[in-house]
């Protein structure tokens, strides 16, 4: 069994069993969060969100049925290690295809079992989320405290973004979904509806765009700070008078920024599957999936053209807004679950719907 | 939107009896829920028959009626009550069914009741097999194909359609008698016969078997809002085939990916939103383990045993949050109570692993038919919590009390693999241990999953446990094995026997090398909230989270799961302590791992452990605690069995010492105390050789009272006649030498009387004195009791209090004593004491309006009965008659004999309380489920030695107009006494046999005592069981008899012509 260890920026060290890639030299740096999903953990890995995160997984009993080829949310696991209390060396599904340990190892993924999850979990509730490194076990001190001292970047988005457009042909409506590390699910979302979905990069220009001749915009989900791309923010300013738009998570995040309002970073985010949001205008509560360290901000939406439409029931933040004029609206979580429930994939119904008007 | 505003008065119906299949999860739940809807300002009327729960105790709600559950009692009640609203998903298929019957006939709408929680045609549609089929195609939900047939012919037919396996349903059969899983066209046709046979009304339901499919289940909650919620979702180790109240269950689902999970969740969220359940339902699955198609097996519109199992799975009350909103609340206005931060309109997330096992009743009943199949058979379950399966599974083992630490048998230790193999196509219930048995020799997982389609994910874990086996073996004292073990769930006392040392040796060791559990908390959140719930469980981890407090302690032992004999009366009593303590200023902590039942409700102590009860598991809990002593006298026997041990390892135990406990269970100290003290006892020896037990019972005098020390698969106390039965019973079923000596008793046949007292070390005091109504010989817990005594003067009642006084004084009793005696012939003798609390303290403290287990409590804290304002003596009896009746639950357990003997059989209890005896025995009787019948024909079959009395009670049936069938020596002694009879032949001694007879419907009641003639007893086995299967009133005692004749009696005319 190969040792492993991880280091908070606290200074707290956990050492246990390298379930992953093996660093036998080298270290991996990401942002520590937890992630309180039972099920779903294939779909998490493969979140192009968790980009420069370290996933600790709450529930203690991950890798059970293995990996299979149709749950991955992106080509390439961007996230920077998994932790876990146990992960089994195989799986036990019909539609296992190979280990949680192979795709760790496969996808350069650092991975670490065996330690105190729980405790793991309270302390970033408490301290808030905080940088990690895993390192081999008897990696030296000064470089432990070197590795934490650096800092993460903010070019999360653009990493994890395709570099060129796609066109995934459908005889519905042409709906162009921008990548800000957008998860699988949206597109089979879309398409599953008939869309005809061209995915353009996060900086495509608004010309670009446009050139497609879009009938509706998808924004998606994407990691990091949303205060990282100003860019994009006049472009969206622009799509939202031009085109009926939705929005995705880091999407919703952006288009609240577009339109005035801001946003903040939360104490250790929602990453989960039961997290409740209220639909004001229906009075009604949905499950729904999450993974968010960000959220916009509830004061900043006073002096804007946008309306709350959905709130979280435990912490009241802001889980959906819409705009007062425009055909445009957003929500904090994923619609498209992969993992998680269901309930909400009705949006896309909502979004195609306002197209059709 | 709030508690509907036309809402005052509510009215809440119980489930009654326990009886298999319907347990203390309703006591939970129904406490539970009556607590919430009070919270809400609502007057709340409750209604159960039975005594031996929280839910009725007085102080629960706020109008208590402990009547039958019967459409007619009800009605009284809501005369009376006029309650505004009814809520009948609490008190499962009792409750809903009387539900329905109550709507169906116009009552409801006729006294203005609104039915809450549930509306009527979703009962049905949930219930009718055939409207829930047609929902589901309705809205699209797959259920297995299946066909009403009532040929053979059209069971081929359908099945030539669909092919094999099939399922068939034997329609209004109890105990699924006659159906069966057939695989070719043989069984087709064999079940097909049998269970149109079985049928009455000539139908079976052929469905296409899913056997093997994973079993899985959701536990959903729907408000009226239309907000829907999963609190979890388990996986059963056993697959479907194996009803999930018999199935070893995982929660939350292991080897479920995230797709398969969310299409069985989005699927019971339409379910639970088509039927427009407001409140709890159950959704159980079955999935296909090579695919994503799956099919919907059933659905409960209310609670139910698994959602008490979710709610203390997860931590989230079901049945609290179901009931408020039955009421009209919403889940986002209602505070999760556990994180009190956040809202009950969310999924719980859990970061441990939960493992339930059931207890099965087959150390009981060692002659039942042990395979496990669409009928439940457990009796109680247990759970235990870990962060990893293999740790929470081996805790659920320790905590059967089967006598096992392991995941091993020790008498399939030396078994060879066919004989293995055998054993696990059987699919009993020791299947688990064989299986891990076979595993242990060798035996591929895909050969065992080949046999029992259990999931390779499970295998794998009971290998993980085999490997470490074999590491522990292999590696000497090895302080990183032994951590590793722990954390894998591994007990000192299996550590020890591989080490060759004793238990606290392993301790010692695992002490001193810093190896202690830990302690977690059930948060609902898995950690995502800041919570303090006083939920914990222990591990094998870093971080412990008891929150430390400076109050002084006290440990109340539970009593595990629930089994025949020792029932929901010792919850019912822990839960009394657990009051006691608190309000004498004490903290009390709970350690129990029995998930049904109110004890292990988070909110009625200040902590609750969720642990095996076994000497570690126990001592870790003080261990971290330091309480200033374990109470262990309410737990039942679980828990005086731990006194000792734990006393040996420096705990102090509160209550009678445990010198004293051993002088009332020690048969030789015993002796010597009711020597010392000149009270008799039945004479008895204990004898070591078959020999020797022939010599001296002559001596003795039969009949005598034989129990062994040892038995092979259960205690089998009997009573022998002669020498040739003895002869018989020793071979039959004991095992005797010198290590496993017999006791043999003289058997007293006559009145049996029970007593509890209390006693704080000086002052007794006796609360009550019972009668039984069958005489001794037949189990104390299977008789029905009489408070007060009826037929007993007062010279012997005196005796019977001065005894117990005298002898509790010797035991120098702290708390609870439970005495039983017999009177013979005018004298009385002393049966068997229980320094303990016992069956009967519910029943006894209801009825006398004395809270007995909570003035014991106190005075265990030292403080004297006399300053609880009670006193030296007995209290005086009451102005009524109250009666406790056992219930049975004969007809789950194919091959159970039902005849009553020294061996406890019933599974739970009713009380029927009324101004005169005959009006309560009434009421207990109904309550029990007696259909007593008004007239018609007996079919009698008397022992010789019971012929003069029978003749005598008959011959008082005859004069209120019933008639008689006998079998030749009864119906002779019946003509000589004048009482018309036809006679009626043995099984196959003519066309129309006693077996056609009963079959023909014509019979209204049997009246059969058991005989040991081999042949003949086998007939009477048969029509007995036949009896059972088929609904109808058999008694095997005279004495039950007698009652049920004077209650008949009561109630009807005398048919005299001039
Ligand atoms: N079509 C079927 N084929 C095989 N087994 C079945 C089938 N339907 C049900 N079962 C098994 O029978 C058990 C009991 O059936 P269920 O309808 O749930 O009865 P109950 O009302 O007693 O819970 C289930 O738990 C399942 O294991
Ligand atoms: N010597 C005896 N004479 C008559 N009946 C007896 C005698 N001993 C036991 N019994 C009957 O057997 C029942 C069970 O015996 P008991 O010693 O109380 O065992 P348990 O521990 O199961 O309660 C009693 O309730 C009583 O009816
Ligand atoms: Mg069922
Ligand atoms: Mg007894």
């Amino acid at each position: 069994m190969k040792k492993i260890k991880l280091v908070l920026e606290t200074g707290d060290e956990y050492v246990g069993e390298s379930i992953g890639y093996d660093i036998d030299n080298i270290f991996s740096l990401g942002e520590l969060v937890f992630n309180t999903s039972m099920t779903g953990y294939q779909e998490i890995l493969s979140d192009p969100s968790y980009c420069d995160q370290m996933v600790v997984m709450t529930f203690p009993l991950i890798g059970n049925y293995g990996v299979n080829k149709d749950d991955f949310e992106s080509l390439t696991p961007a996230l920077k290690g998994f932790v876990v209390r146990e992960c089994p060396p195989e799986g036990s599904n019909w539609r296992n295809e190979y280990s949680l340990r192979e795709l760790l190892k496969r996808f350069k993924i650092p991975g670490i079992a065996g330690l105190d999850t729980r405790e793991l979990t309270k302390k970033i509730r408490n301290k808030g989320v905080m940088k990690a490194v895993l390192v081999p076990e008897n990696y030296p001190a000064q470089s432990v405290l070197a590795a934490l001292s650096r800092s993460l970047g903010n070019d999360q988005i653009e990493r994890v973004s395709t570099k060129n457009p796609i066109h995934f042909p459908g005889e519905g409506k042409r709906i162009i979904l921008i990548d800000f590390g957008y998860k699988k699910n949206i597109l089979r979302s879309l398409l599953k509806r008939n869309c005809d979905v061209v995915v353009v990069p996060w900086n495509a220009s608004l010309e670009m765009i446009q050139s497609y001749r879009p009938q509706g915009i998808l924004l998606s989900n994407g990691p990091g700070n949303p205060k990282d791309v100003p860019q994009v923010l006049p472009v969206i300013k622009e799509l939202q008078t031009l085109y009926p738009m939705f929005s995705i998570c880091m999407g919703h995040q952006l288009f609240a920024l577009a339109n005035g309002a801001d946003t903040e970073k939360l104490k250790f985010g929602h990453r989960g599957a039961n997290h409740p949001v209220k639909d004001l205008a229906l009075g009604k509560v949905f499950m729904s999936s999450q993974n968010h360290g960000y959220s916009v901000t509830n004061q900043s939406i006073n002096n804007t053209e946008l309306e709350i439409t959905q709130i979280n029931i435990n912490d009241t933040t802001i889980e959906g807004l819409k705009h007062k004029k425009l055909p445009a609206f957003s929500v904090q979580y994923h619609p498209e679950a992969c993992p998680g429930p269901e309930d909400t994939g009705w949006l896309f119904d909502d979004f195609l719907a306002t197209i059709r008007n | 939107m709030p508690v509907h505003p036309h809402l005052k008065k509510v009215l809440v119906i119980g489930s009654g009896p326990i009886v298999i299949g319907q347990a203390a999860e309703f006591d939970y739940s129904g406490t539970q829920a009556v607590k919430s809807l009070i919270e809400e300002g609502l007057e709340v009327i409750l209604v159960n028959s039975n005594p031996a729960t929280i839910m009725t105790d007085k102080e629960t709600a706020h109008k208590v009626y402990i009547e039958p559950l019967t459409k007619e009692f009800l009605l009284k009640i809501i005369h009376k009550e006029k309650p505004d609203g009814i809520v009948p998903t609490l008190g499962g298929q009792t409750a809903l069914n009387l539900a329905v019957k109550l709507e169906e006939e116009g009552h409801l709408k006729r006294l203005g009741v609104q039915l809450l929680g549930c509306r009527v045609d979703t009962i049905q549609k949930a219930e009718d097999r055939k409207l829930f089929k047609e929902l589901m195609q309705e809205i699209g939900e797959p259920v297995p194909e299946s066909r009403i047939v009532t040929t053979v012919e059209e069971a081929q037919e359908f099945t030539a359609r669909i092919g094999f396996p099939v399922i068939i349903r034997p329609a209004y059969t109890l105990g699924g008698t006659g159906g069966g899983i057939a695989s070719d066209e043989t069984e087709l046709i064999a079940y097909a016969t049998s269970g149109l046979a079985a049928s009455p009304i000539q139908q079976c339901l052929i469905e296409r078997s899913i056997a093997g499919f994973k079993e899985v289940e959701y536990e959903v909650i729907r408000d009226g809002n239309d907000n829907c919620i999963i609190v979890c979702n388990m996986e059963n180790i056993d697959p479907v085939g194996v009803h999930t109240g018999d199935s070893i269950v995982i929660a939350p689902s292991q080897t479920l990916s995230d797709k398969e999970y969310q299409i069985l969740r989005t699927s019971a969220l339409k379910i639970i939103r088509s039927l427009k359940i407001e409140g709890g339902c159950n959704v159980q699955y079955a999935m296909d383990p090579h695919s994503f198609m799956y099919y919907v097996i059933e659905v409960n519109p209310r609670v139910s045993r698994s959602s008490a199992l979710a709610s203390k799975a997860t931590g989230y009350p079901i049945a609290k949050i179901a009931a408020k909103i039955a009421v009209g609340l919403t889940l986002d206005e209602i505070i999760n109570p556990v994180t009190k931060k956040t809202f009950a309109c969310f999924e719980p997330a859990l970061d441990y692993v939960v493992c339930k096992i059931p207890r099965w009743p087959f150390d009981k009943f060692v002659k039942a038919n042990r395979r496990l199949g669409t009928q439940m058979k457990a009796t109680g379950e247990v759970m235990a919590l870990g962060r990893t399966l293999e740790e929470s599974l081996l805790k659920a083992v320790r905590s059967l009390e089967l006598g096992v630490y392991h995941l091993e048998l020790p008498e399939w230790k030396n078994k060879t693999i066919p004989e293995m193999m055998i054993k696990i196509a059987g699919q009993d219930d020791e299947r688990l241990f064989v299986v891990a048995e076979a595993l242990r020799k060798g035996v591929t997982a895909k050969e065992i999953h080949e046999l029992t389609r259990i999931d390779y994910f499970f295998l794998t874990k009971i290998q993980n446990i085999i490997a470490m086996e074999k590491k522990i073996e292999s590696a000497g004292k090895s302080i990183d094995v032994i951590r590793d073990a722990k954390r894998m769930g591994f007990c000192d006392h299996y550590i020890s026997k591989v080490w060759k040392c004793s238990e606290e040796d392993v301790y010692n060791f695992r002490k001193a090398n810093n190896i202690l559990p830990v302690f977690k908390m059930v948060d609902t959140c898995a950690g995502e909230f800041e919570s303090s719930t006083p939920y914990y469980y222990s591990t094998y981890e870093k971080e412990d989270e008891v929150l430390e407090s400076t109050k002084k302690k006290v440990i109340v032992l539970g009593s595990g799961p629930i089994r025949i004999g020792q029932g929901i009366e010792f919850d019912y009593a822990t839960v009394h302590a657990i009051d006691a303590i608190r309000s004498m200023g004490y903290e009390a902590i709970v350690i129990n791992n029995n998930p049904e039942t109110v004890s292990t409700d988070f909110n009625i102590s200040d902590r609750l452990y969720f642990e095996p009860l076994t000497v570690e598991d126990v001592f870790n809990v003080v261990d971290r605690e330091k309480p200033i002593g374990v109470i262990v006298q309410f737990g039942g026997q679980t828990a005086i069995n731990l006194a000792e041990p734990l006393a040996k390892r420096g705990v102090k135990i509160l209550g009678t010492s445990t010198d004293d406990i051993d002088r009332a269970e020690d048969r030789k100290r015993f002796e010597e105390l009711l020597r010392s003290l000149n009270i008799a006892q039945p004479l008895g020896i204990t004898v070591t050789s078959i020999d020797e037990a022939v010599e001296k019972s002559a001596h003795l005098g039969f009949p005598v009272i034989v129990r062994p020390s040892y038995v092979l698969g259960g205690r089998a106390m009997e009573i022998v006649y002669n020498e040739h039965e003895l002869l018989d019973y020793m071979s039959r079923a004991v095992q005797i030498n010198p290590e496993h000596p017999v006791l043999i008793d003289r058997y007293m046949i006559g009145r049996e009387m029970e007593v509890d007292a209390i006693c704080d070390g000086e002052t007794v005091f006796i609360p009550g004195i019972m009668e039984h109504i069958e005489k001794a010989g037949v189990h104390s817990g299977d008789s029905i009791a009489v408070y007060p005594p009826q037929t007993v003067g007062p010279d012997l009642l005196k005796i019977l209090s001065d005894t117990t006084l005298s002898i509790t004084r010797a035991l120098n009793i702290k708390g609870l004593i439970n005495l039983q005696f017999v009177i013979y012939h005018g004298e009385v003798f002393v049966l068997e004491v229980n320094p303990r609390s016992s069956r009967t303290i519910p029943f006894l403290s209801k009825v006398t309006g004395v809270p007995m287990a909570k003035i014991a409590t106190k005075a265990i804290l030292g403080e004297s009965i006399i300053k609880q304002g009670y006193f030296h003596g007995t209290l005086p009896p009451k102005d009524f008659v109250a009666v406790k009746a056992p219930v049975f639950s004969f007809a789950k357990l194919s091959e159970v004999e039902i005849a009553l003997g020294p061996e406890m059989k019933s599974t739970g209890e009713v009380m029927g309380k009324d101004k005169i005896f005959e009006k309560a025995l009434h009421k207990a009787f109904v309550a029990a489920g007696v259909i007593i019948p008004d007239s018609g024909t007996i079919l009698a079959t008397i022992n010789d030695l019971d012929k003069d009395e029978a003749v005598r009670i008959f011959k008082r049936f005859y004069e209120i107009g019933f008639d008689f069938l006998a079998t030749e020596g009864t119906a002779k002694a019946l003509k000589a006494a004048g009482i018309p009879v036809r006679t009626v032949a043995r099984i196959g001694e003519a066309e129309h046999d006693i077996i056609k007879e009963i079959k023909s419907g014509r019979v209204a009641l049997i009246v059969n005592t058991i005989s040991k003639s081999k042949n003949v007893e086998s007939d009477g086995f048969k029509m007995r069981r036949i009896a059972v299967e088929r609904g109808l009133l058999c008694l095997t005692s005279l004495d039950t008899t007698e009652a049920l004749l004077k209650t008949i009696e009561r109630n009807t005319y005398t048919m005299d012509s001039l």
